[in-house]
């Protein structure tokens, strides 16, 4: 059954027109992706627009080219000028830079497009076959188990995001705070704006994004008095034969790379560590593990691998359930409401060319991606010699002119220059920004689910721990909450002198 | 750091108690239509209350290692936002366009240094561009100005 809907979805993504949308969405990405300031989540929010006359199948293949596009150009920001444009490309500067001083660039390039290839094509095969399985078992769902779910997606950021757990919980309140701004559709009265009437439309995620993200790094990166010292690379046919012919050495890498990636990877917030945490194995059973930091090519094959399967599974439970993995899954997740598309199971039902074609475009997408890094690396590269001075208000203007598309409103512009500022000092006083958006996406639906679920049992919130699926949910979600209360007693217990987990990092 | 950190979480706090506020207005309790409209903000503000609390106690404790930004910092920073909000009050009277024109202009000559030839290239090339992609070939229409009306659009 899923191979024939596998069939259909290739119908509708090797369409002309729709693997020329996934060649510009991955030169669009990858551009997106070197530019500093500019990441998946903000590209795909600028963009967002563009697409509101496309058909939704072509549109959404627009969104999840750039986002590769932007996952292939973290890479080679980080190998090329030790800048990791994302925080999942940080392991990959540790040997990858080194490896571009050294004149081996171009070995470290193609070693880096070819695992992400590799971990985004594992963590797509495993969509294949697991997305219709979650699909059928969340058609049974009701409010009480979606809400243990939103509960499970925003404690993982408390218990596994690392940093200060408190911060983690008021970025996540601040969020769910802003998104009920404005109308409440249930009962039809006004909250929070206090007799202001542009407070009446609420907050937009998308513009939270834009500002949070595009404002906010372009800030923090001129603080640091941005200067790129880029390596020189030798990028040819014979550097990329080469260097496939040494890779398969690093099988276990690879295939380790991919699991760590697609398991951390569909719950939020899983990139980064996935990334860390395969590096940190990596290390750990090479034979080499002395050069890791030095310039070891199975270095960059770790985290890569990781955070492109991480980055591909965290579109599985947006696909099944409704509930976006990342920033990026949330905006893409905004753009199937406004492409008047509904979230969730129910998809796989009514819309199958649309899902399938989209599991199909996640094939074509990566192949089309990586030969197009690897013949385009030089142009990439270039656009981070462009000067500062014209840079920093090109991507500005840019930032403004997404942020107005999404409603028509000038308000939204203002609102993406105080996001801005609020992603600055919250980044500096880490805070973490992706659970802000993250609830800023789901509150409506979030309330709705604890609204329903409530009224199902009059009131009580026991209806979460009896119902035997949002019970057990509800209980792994409980237990992330309090682990960081928990961790330093366990750890103080058995005597560790260190979080494992941290010892990838330098 | 200590003292960005203490005024964070008294904003944050002072926002919980707004969000508290309205939330009480809106009635929390039990409506005839399950919970209020007051019901969940009241309880996020209450957690947001605690947590900026928990969060102002632990930096109150802890000694101020480095300044949150030094003043070399801050110029750089200052430099990229006051033209940035000097573009938007812009685009609010001028539309987005000129407005753009005039910020991409300014910033390349003043912080990038420029020279008139790339400024005025640039300053009118950019805009021209996104408006051909925007407004001509995506049909997103962006604010537009008296020179964008006097242009026939």
């Amino acid at each position: 059954m899923g191979i024939e809907n596998l069939a259909l979805g290739f119908q509708v993504a090797i369409t002309p027109f729709n693997l020329f949308v996934a060649v510009v969405g991955i030169a669009l990405g990858t551009i997106i992706g070197v530019l500093p300031g500019l990441g998946g989540a903000n590209g795909v929010a600028i963009l967002l627009p563009l697409t509101f006359t496309m058909p939704p199948t072509s549109a959404i293949i627009l969104l999840t080219s750039i986002y590769w596009g932007a996952l292939f150009g973290g890479a080679i920001t980080s190998v090329l000028f030790n800048i990791p444009g994302e925080p999942w490309s940080v392991a990959t500067t540790f040997d990858g830079y080194p490896l571009a001083q050294q004149g081996q660039g171009g070995q470290a390039l193609t070693a880096a497009f070819t695992s992400s290839f590799v971990g985004a094509l594992f963590a797509t095969v495993l969509i294949t076959f697991f997305a219709p399985l979650l699909a059928e078992i969340a058609l049974k769902f009701g409010p009480p188990e979606f809400f243990a779910i939103q509960l499970l997606t925003f404690s993982s950021f408390v218990g596994l995001g690392g940093g200060n757990p408190l911060k983690s919980l008021v970025s996540i309140l601040l969020g769910f705070i802003l998104a009920s701004v404005g109308l409440d559709i249930v009962t039809g009265q006004l909250r929070l704006t206090f007799g202001v009437t542009d407070l009446m439309k609420g907050f937009d995620f998308i513009v939270a994004v834009i500002g949070l993200f595009g404002i906010g790094e372009i800030l923090l990166s001129v603080e640091e008095g941005l200067k790129f010292h880029g390596a020189k690379t030798r990028m040819n046919l014979r550097v990329v034969l080469d260097t496939w012919k040494i890779l398969p050495r690093y099988y276990r890498t690879f295939v380790r790379g991919a699991f760590i990636g697609f398991w951390m990877g569909f719950k939020p917030g899983g990139a980064t560590p996935a990334s860390f945490m395969s590096y940190a194995f990596a290390k750990r059973f090479s034979k080499n593990s002395e050069r890791f930091g030095k310039g070891e090519l199975e270095g960059v094959v770790a985290p890569e691998t990781a955070a492109h399967a991480a980055g591909v599974a965290a579109m599985l439970p947006m696909i099944t359930l409704g509930i976006p993995g990342s920033p990026t899954a949330a905006v893409m997740l905004g753009g199937l409401i406004i492409w008047g598309l509904q979230p969730g199971p129910m998809l796989f039902k009514e819309q199958p060319e649309f899902v399938w074609g989209l599991i199909a475009s996640m094939y074509t997408g990566n192949i089309i991606g990586v030969l197009m890094v690897l013949a385009f690396v030089p142009f990439f590269a270039s656009i981070l010699r462009i000067p500062f001075g014209i840079l920093t208000p090109l991507i500005i203007v840019v930032c403004a002119i997404g942020s107005y598309a999404v409603h028509n409103s000038m308000i939204d512009i203002w609102y993406m220059l105080l996001f801005g500022v609020v992603g600055y000092v919250f980044k500096k006083l880490d805070y973490p920004l992706a659970p802000l958006v993250l609830a800023l996406v789901l509150g409506d639906i979030a309330e709705n689910a604890l609204r329903q679920s409530l009224i199902m049992s009059q009131g009580s919130l026991a209806i979460f721990f009896t119902r035997p699926i949002a019970g057990a949910i509800t209980a792994v979600a409980v237990f992330f909450f309090v682990m960081p209360v928990l961790t330093p007693w366990w750890r103080r217990l058995r005597g560790f002198a260190a979080p494992a987990g941290e010892s990838g990092r330098h | 750091m200590r003292a960005a950190d203490l005024l964070t979480a008294s904003v944050l706090a002072l926002l919980g108690g707004v969000v508290l506020y309205d939330a009480v207005r809106l009635g929390i309790g039990w409506g005839t239509d399950g919970p209020k409209s007051g019901f969940f903000p009241f309880s996020l503000a209450a957690i947001l209350i605690l947590m900026s609390g928990v969060i102002l106690l632990q930096a109150a404790r802890r000694a101020s290692t480095r300044p949150f930004v030094s003043r070399r910092q801050l110029g750089p920073v200052l430099k990229v936002l006051w033209p940035a909000a000097g573009m938007v009050v812009l685009t609010q009277f001028i539309g987005l366009y000129v407005a753009s024109a005039l910020y991409l202009g300014f910033y390349m000559r003043w912080v990038g240094r420029h020279s008139w030839l790339a400024v005025v290239g640039l300053g009118i090339g950019i805009p021209v561009a996104t408006f051909l992609i925007f407004e001509t070939w995506f049909l997103v229409p962006m604010p537009k100005g008296p020179v964008e009306a006097w242009l026939g659009y």
